[in-house]
C-alpha cells in the first residue's frame, strides 16, 4: 500500500493505481473527458490535470501512477486556472448551440464550462467545418463537435474491437473520422452504437425520431429482449414511450450493446402491435373483448377435454418471455389441463 | 453455460465451434476478441469463414455436419502426443481407456478428408487448446442442430474433460443460448419430461412434491416435444395449442408441414405482441405486452437470473402474459391468484432447488448465477468447482456419422442456415425496426463465386433455391465465405423462408431438428416477371 495526501486528506492506496483512481476512491471529484475504467488510460483531453507538490507542470491524474508520500490538490487555483484555459480552447472551436443540441443536459462540455464558469469563445480563432456523416442509419457524427478525446476510437478499438474508425489528419484538424473519409456507411462498422454511447459531448449522436430533453426522461433498468447474453439495458422513457437506450455497467455487458440492443426498440411502438384480442369469425380474425376471448377459450377447452382427453392439448411456452410467465405457462398445461404436452423453441 | 461471461477476459484460449458470435451473441463476440487482445489463442471452426475466422489462430472450415470427426481428430492429437491432464483424468472423470480406444481410428489423415481442412491444421489446434491453462469452450446451434447434435455436446464435454478444463475459472463448456430467456424457459418446466429445475417427472417423489404444492393431480405420462406435437396434430391426434411467443411458421423445419399439421387442429391459440405468420391461423389471438411493459425476470445464457422491470403501460389492451395466463387459470376453475410476477417468484423459488434462493429483492444489483439454493448463497459464476456434479466426469465415446440428408445427383448442394446479426429469430421485433430493414430486408443466398459461375448465376440475381420439401426465391449473394457446393440462408425471413427447405430429421435423444445440413439444388429464373409473381405468392 502507498499512502499519499490528497487536498489534505491522508490516503491509503494500492501501488498500481493512478491518482485519478485514489482520487475516485476517496470521494474526490475529478472532472474527465477521455477516461473511461474500461479503457487503457490515455491522457488526451487533460482536463484531469492535478497540481502535484515538487512536479513543475500539472500532471494528467488519469496517466499518472501514485507514488509514496505524493501531496496532491485536484482544485486548487493553479489547477482550476488550467482547467479553464482549457475549456476556453475547447469552447473556441465547439457550436455554442446548446438550445437545440440534442445531448444538452448530458453533455460534459456543458457541465464542466457551467462548473468552471466558462461562457464563451474568448480566442475567436479558426473554428472546424467538416461535413456532418449521416451515412449510418442509427446514428449521425458531427466531427465539429468533436473534442478528440478518442474515446469512440478506443471504444471500437479496445472493447468492441471493430475498428471501424480512427484519427484523421494532424494539428488543428485532426478529427475522428473513417478510413479515406468513405463515411461509415461503408466501413467495417456494425452500428452496435458503443462509440455513441461513450461519446461525452453532441459529436455522436442516435438519430431519434422524437424530440426530447434528457432532463425529460426517466430512466428504468432492464434485461435486453433479443438474445441469450441478457445485457442490461437503461430504458430511456418520456411521456409512456421508450425514447432511447444506454447500455448499462457491471455484468454482463459491462456497458457494451449490438445494434438490435441499443437501436432495435421501435417495434415497442409499432402501430401493428396487437391492441385487443382478436377472435374467428366466418373465417376471419376480428377485434373481440378479453370476456368474448376468454369464453371461447374455455368453452373449447372444457369440451375438447371432456371429448379426447388431456393429452389432446399441446402448448408452446416462450423462450421470450419471462421465468414466471414459462413457469406459470406450464402450470396451466401441468395442473389445469392436465397434460405434460409442454415445449418450446430451445431447439430451433 | 459452465463458466461465466466475465471471465472470458482471462481465458488464455477460447475455441469457438458452430458459432458464428459476433454476429449471434455480439457483447460475448466483443469479449472473445478483448481476450485475444489481451495475447488468449483463438481457434475457430465452422462450415463459414465467419468474421471472428479472421481472429483466429487456426482456423478449420470444416464441411457441414462433421463436428464430432473433427473433436474426436482433436482428442486423438491430444493423446497422440500426451498432451491430455493425465492427473485430471485419474482423479475426477472415469471411462477414459474406452474413449482412448475408440479415438485411435481418427487420425488427423482420416479426420481432414471427412471434415475437409489440413491435418496439419488439426494437430495445431489440438495443441493449442491441450496446452491452455484455462481453455473454454464456446458453441452454439452449429454443435446441436445436426441429427447427432446431443453426441456433438458429449465430443465437446470430452474434449474439455480430457484437458482439465471443467471446474475452473475462464474454461469450461460454454453452450451460447439463442433467445434471451431459453434458459430460464428450460429452467422453468418448458421440456415435456421436466418439472421446474429439471426435476424429472418419472420420479414419483417429484410428481407427489408438485402434486402437494399445487394441490392437485399430475399425469406422469411424458409430454411431447414440438416435432411430436406437430406430427400429431398433423396425423389429427392433437385438437387445441396454445402457443405463445413463438412463430414456427418461419422458425420450425419444413414450413409446409408446419402449415398442414397448425390447419388440421380444431383451435388454436396465439398469444403475442404481433400478428406473426402463426398468429394469421389462430382462432384466438390474444395480444401481450412487450419487455418494457412488465416485470419479471429473464436468465441469460451463463445462468445470470435479472430483473426485467416495467418501463411504459401496456399498449391498447394488451396484458402481461402472467396476467393472462392466471386468469384462464382462474377462469378454468384454478383459484391460484398473484398480485405481482415476485409472488410468482417465491412460489418457484420454493420448489425448485437452483433457485431456493432467488427473489426479486436480491436480483436489483447484477442479478444471481444459479445454482443459489439459499437466501445466503451468492450465487454460481462457474459449476463443477468442487468436483463434477455426478462425482466424476465420465467420457462418452462418441462416433462421428454423416447428416440425414446428403447432396447426390439430384440435389447436389449443400444448405446450412443461421442467423444474421441485424435481424432476431423470426423478425416480429426487428422487421418493424426501420433501419434494421434499410440494412438488411430480404432472404438471400450466401453462393461461392466458383458454384455460382457453374450454375451460371450473378450476384443479386433472383433464383430457385430447391430442397425436397420446398422450393423459395431468393436473391444470390456471391460470397467467399462459403466454400463451393455450400450454401447459406439466414432463416429470419419469412418470404423466402429458409425453412421451407430444411430437414425435419432429428436426434434421437434432444429431439433437435437438423436445421445445419440438408441437400438442395439451384435454378436459374427464365421469366424475368416469375420472381415477382412467386416472390407475392409465397405470403
Amino acid at each position: 500500500m502507498i499512502s499519499l495526501t490528497i487536498n489534505g486528506q491522508k490516503i491509503l492506496t494500492e501501488h498500481n493505481k493512478t491518482i485519478l483512481e485514489a482520487a475516485e476512491a476517496a470521494g474526490i471529484s475529478v472532472p474527465t473527458f477521455c477516461n473511461d475504467k474500461r479503457l487503457i488510460p490515455h491522457g488526451a483531453c487533460r482536463i484531469c490535470l492535478v497540481e502535484v507538490e515538487g512536479v513543475k507542470n500539472l500532471p494528467a491524474s488519469c496517466t499518472t501512477p501514485v507514488a509514496e508520500g505524493m501531496v496532491i490538490r485536484t482544485h486548487s487555483e493553479r489547477v482550476v486556472q488550467a482547467r479553464r484555459e482549457i475549456l476556453s480552447l475547447l469552447l473556441s472551436n465547439h457550436p455554442l448551440d446548446c438550445l437545440t443540441c440534442e445531448k444538452s443536459g448530458k453533455c460534459k462540455l456543458q457541465d464542466y464550462c457551467y462548473e468552471y464558469d466558462v461562457k464563451e469563445d474568448i480566442y475567436g480563432g479558426e473554428k472546424y467545418n467538416f461535413p456532418i456523416d449521416a451515412s449510418n442509419p442509427f446514428y449521425q457524427y458531427d466531427p465539429n463537435k468533436c473534442i478528440v478525446c478518442e474515446k469512440c476510437v478506443r471504444v471500437c478499438n479496445e472493447l468492441q474491437c471493430t475498428g471501424a474508425i480512427g484519427l484523421n489528419e494532424r494539428g488543428f484538424l485532426t478529427h475522428m473520422g473513417t478510413p479515406f473519409e468513405m463515411g461509415m456507411k461503408h466501413t467495417n462498422c456494425v452500428s452496435c452504437g458503443n462509440c455513441v454511447s461513450a461519446c461525452p459531448v453532441g459529436a455522436l449522436l442516435p438519430k431519434n425520431k422524437e424530440k426530447y430533453r434528457l432532463w425529460q426522461v426517466a430512466t428504468v433498468k432492464t434485461t435486453c429482449a433479443y438474445c441469450g447474453v441478457g445485457c442490461q439495458l437503461e430504458l430511456h422513457v418520456k411521456e409512456d414511450r421508450v425514447v432511447a437506450i444506454q447500455p448499462g455497467e457491471g455484468s454482463p455487458n459491462d456497458g457494451l450493446l449490438c445494434v438490435k440492443g441499443k437501436f432495435g426498440y421501435s417495434f415497442i411502438h409499432h402501430n401493428d402491435r396487437l391492441k385487443t384480442p382478436l377472435v374467428r369469425k366466418n373465417g376471419e380474425l376480428r377485434e373481440a373483448s378479453w370476456k368474448e376471448a376468454y369464453e371461447l377459450i374455455v368453452e373449447k377447452m372444457q369440451q375438447t377435454k371432456a371429448t379426447y382427453g388431456a393429452d389432446a392439448f399441446a402448448g408452446l411456452t416462450s423462450a421470450r418471455c419471462t421465468n414466471e410467465e414459462n413457469y406459470l405457462f406450464q402450470k396451466l398445461f401441468r395442473a389445469v389441463i392436465g397434460t405434460n404436452n409442454v415445449d418450446h423453441c430451445a431447439r430451433l | 453455460m459452465t463458466n461465466s461471461i466475465r471471465e472470458i477476459e482471462a481465458a488464455d484460449v477460447i475455441f469457438v465451434i458452430g458459432s458464428n458470435t459476433t454476429e449471434n451473441h455480439p457483447v460475448i463476440g466483443a469479449k472473445i476478441r478483448q481476450a485475444k487482445l489481451k495475447g488468449a489463442k483463438l481457434i475457430v471452426a465452422d462450415p463459414r469463414r465467419i468474421d471472428l475466422a479472421k481472429d483466429a489462430d487456426y482456423f478449420l472450415q470444416i464441411k457441414p455436419g462433421t463436428n464430432i470427426a473433427l473433436l474426436n481428430g482433436l482428442m486423438h492429437c491430444i493423446i497422440d502426443e500426451g498432451l491430455q491432464d493425465h492427473e485430471y483424468i485419474r482423479t475426477k472423470t472415469e471411462n477414459f481407456k474406452a474413449l482412448r480406444e475408440q479415438l485411435k481410428e481418427y487420425t488427423p489423415e482420416k479426420v481432414a478428408e471427412i471434415c475437409g481442412v489440413e491435418p496439419e491444421d488439426i494437430r495445431q489446434a489440438a495443441r493449442i487448446y491441450a496446452k491452455g491453462e484455462r481453455a473454454g469452450i464456446f458453441y452454439a446451434m452449429g454443435i446441436t442442430q445436426h441429427t447427432t447434435g446431443t453426441k456433438g455436446v458429449m465430443a465437446i464435454s470430452n474434449l474439455a474433460l480430457l484437458c482439465g478444463n471443467v471446474g475452473k475459472t475462464s474454461a469450461g463448456v460454454n453452450p451460447l443460448r439463442g433467445q434471451n430467456n431459453v434458459q430460464g424457459a428450460c429452467d422453468m418446466g418448458g421440456l415435456p419430461g421436466d418439472l421446474p429445475g429439471y426435476q424429472k417427472l418419472h420420479s414419483a417423489e417429484v410428481i407427489e412434491k408438485f402434486e402437494r404444492a399445487w394441490n392437485v393431480r399430475l399425469s406422469a405420462k411424458p409430454g411431447l416435444t414440438i416435432p411430436e406435437m406437430l406430427d400429431k396434430a398433423e396425423a389429427g391426434l392433437i385438437k387445441f395449442m396454445y402457443i405463445m411467443g413463438e412463430n414456427p411458421m418461419v422458425s420450425d423445419p419444413d414450413i409446409q408441414h408446419v402449415q398442414k399439421a397448425l390447419e388440421k387442429l380444431d383451435f388454436l391459440i396465439v398469444q403475442d405482441i404481433f400478428l406473426s405468420e402463426t398468429a394469421a391461423l389462430a382462432d384466438v389471438v390474444l395480444p401481450a405486452v412487450s419487455f418494457a411493459e412488465k416485470d419479471g425476470t429473464f436468465t441469460n445464457t451463463e445462468r445470470r437470473v435479472q430483473l426485467v422491470r416495467r418501463a411504459i403501460q401496456p399498449i391498447g389492451q394488451a396484458k402481461a402474459d402472467w396476467k393472462i395466463l392466471m386468469e384462464l387459470m382462474n377462469l378454468m376453475g384454478y383459484p391460484n391468484t398473484y398480485h405481482h410476477p415476485e409472488e410468482i417468484m417465491n412460489e418457484i423459488s420454493s420448489l425448485t432447488p437452483q433457485y431456493g434462493g432467488i427473489s426479486h429483492d436480491r436480483l436489483s444489483l447484477e442479478g444471481i448465477q444459479w445454482p443459489c439454493p439459499t437466501k445466503e448463497h451468492p450465487g454460481t459464476p462457474y459449476l463443477h468447482k468442487d468436483g463434477i456434479a455426478r462425482g466424476l466426469g465420465l467420457f462418452v465415446p462418441v462416433e462421428y456419422e454423416a447428416s440425414a440428408e446428403l447432396p447426390d445427383g439430384d440435389y447436389p448442394l449443400v444448405l446450412t442456415t443461421g442467423r444474421i446479426l441485424y435481424h432476431y429469430h423470426t423478425r416480429t421485433m426487428t422487421g418493424r425496426v426501420e433501419g434494421l430493414n434499410q440494412i438488411s430486408n430480404e432472404a438471400y443466398v450466401e453462393i461461392n463465386p466458383i458454384t455460382a459461375e457453374k450454375f451460371g448465376m450473378r450476384n443479386q440475381e433472383s433464383i430457385y433455391v430447391i430442397s425436397r420439401r420446398g422450393k423459395v426465391t431468393v436473391k444470390v449473394y456471391t460470397t467467399k465465405t462459403v466454400e463451393e457446393n455450400v450454401l447459406f440462408m439466414p432463416f429470419h425471413f419469412a418470404e423466402g423462408a429458409a425453412n421451407h427447405l430444411t430437414n425435419r430429421a432429428i436426434d434421437n435423444i434432444a429431439k433437435i431438428p437438423e436445421l445445419k445440413v440438408c441437400a438442395v439444388r439451384i435454378e436459374k429464373i427464365d421469366d424475368p416477371f416469375k420472381d415477382e409473381k412467386l416472390s407475392f405468392g409465397d405470403l
